[in-house]
């Protein structure tokens, strides 16, 4: 299986690439609000840098580094939109009903914090849980349909 | 925007169009699989050029995330066209 592979160029171009895909998921992700992005493309975007850590350095050493089951991430994402749904029931308004405030954060200042952040949270890890599952399990699958 | 520099940009994105057209021929008719996955990856690239064009067209800043995904999944896309090309498994089982 090991051919002497040395695959210098790709690991060092994923080391560096992969911040700067990461970076670019979490911002499309904090800016859906106000400009194109949010949940869905951010978590695609989180999806596509960890499939190019596996594509560079395989499962295995990858398993250790990011040691996460992605059907827990899939379970939790759906269960922080859903509980963000049932929080509007706490002020009796109807379901799904959102809010923001302005608040005073340390170092941002006047920051406008909406709870339509937190659903989209759960989208952002259930988008990133359901990809990053249906990779795995077709990587993982021996092939051997023969036996 | 000047009627000029509008000119200006509808040549370009006839140049990008064309030369995707002769990208296409590469695609199709290509030799060998090494020869379509350039091909497809100078494709991606040329795309994004069209996208920049039309954000120019359009007097829109909103394409600029386009830009930067279509250069991001273009990389993805080739280095597995390029790792499957290579040794046939896309994602090792356990290497070391």
């Amino acid at each position: 299986m090991d051919r002497g592979s040395n695959d210098l160029i790709l690991k060092t171009t994923t080391n560096i690439i992969v911040f700067i895909i990461l970076a670019f998921s979490v911002n499309s992700f904090f800016s859906g609000h106000n400009a194109p992005g949010g949940g869905f493309i951010g978590g695609l975007m989180g999806a596509g840098a960890i499939v190019l850590l596996y594509l560079a350095y395989g499962i295995g050493p990858i398993n250790r580094v990011i040691p996460v089951n992605y059907r827990i991430v899939l379970a939790a994402g759906l269960l922080i939109a859903f509980l963000t749904g049932m929080g509007s029931f706490v002020f009796g308004v109807p379901f799904l009903s959102h809010s923001f405030g302005h608040f005073h954060l340390p170092l941002l200042g006047d920051t406008e914090l909406a709870t339509a952040m937190l659903f989209d949270l759960g989208v952002y890890l259930t988008v990133l849980g359901v990809t990053m599952t249906i990779i795995l399990s077709i990587a993982e699958d021996d092939g051997d349909t023969s036996d | 925007m000047s009627s000029w520099f509008e000119n200006v940009v509808t040549v370009c994105l006839i140049v990008n169009c064309l030369s995707v057209l002769l990208l296409v021929y590469r695609v199709v008719w290509g030799p060998s699989s090494a020869d379509r996955a350039v091909a497809i990856d100078t494709i991606g690239i040329n795309l994004i050029a069209i996208t920049a064009l039309v954000s120019i067209r359009l007097n829109t800043i909103d394409l600029h995330d386009v830009i930067l995904l279509i250069g991001i999944l273009t990389f993805i896309a080739t280095v597995a066209i390029a790792k499957f090309l290579d040794r046939g498994v896309l994602i090792d089982r356990d290497r070391n």
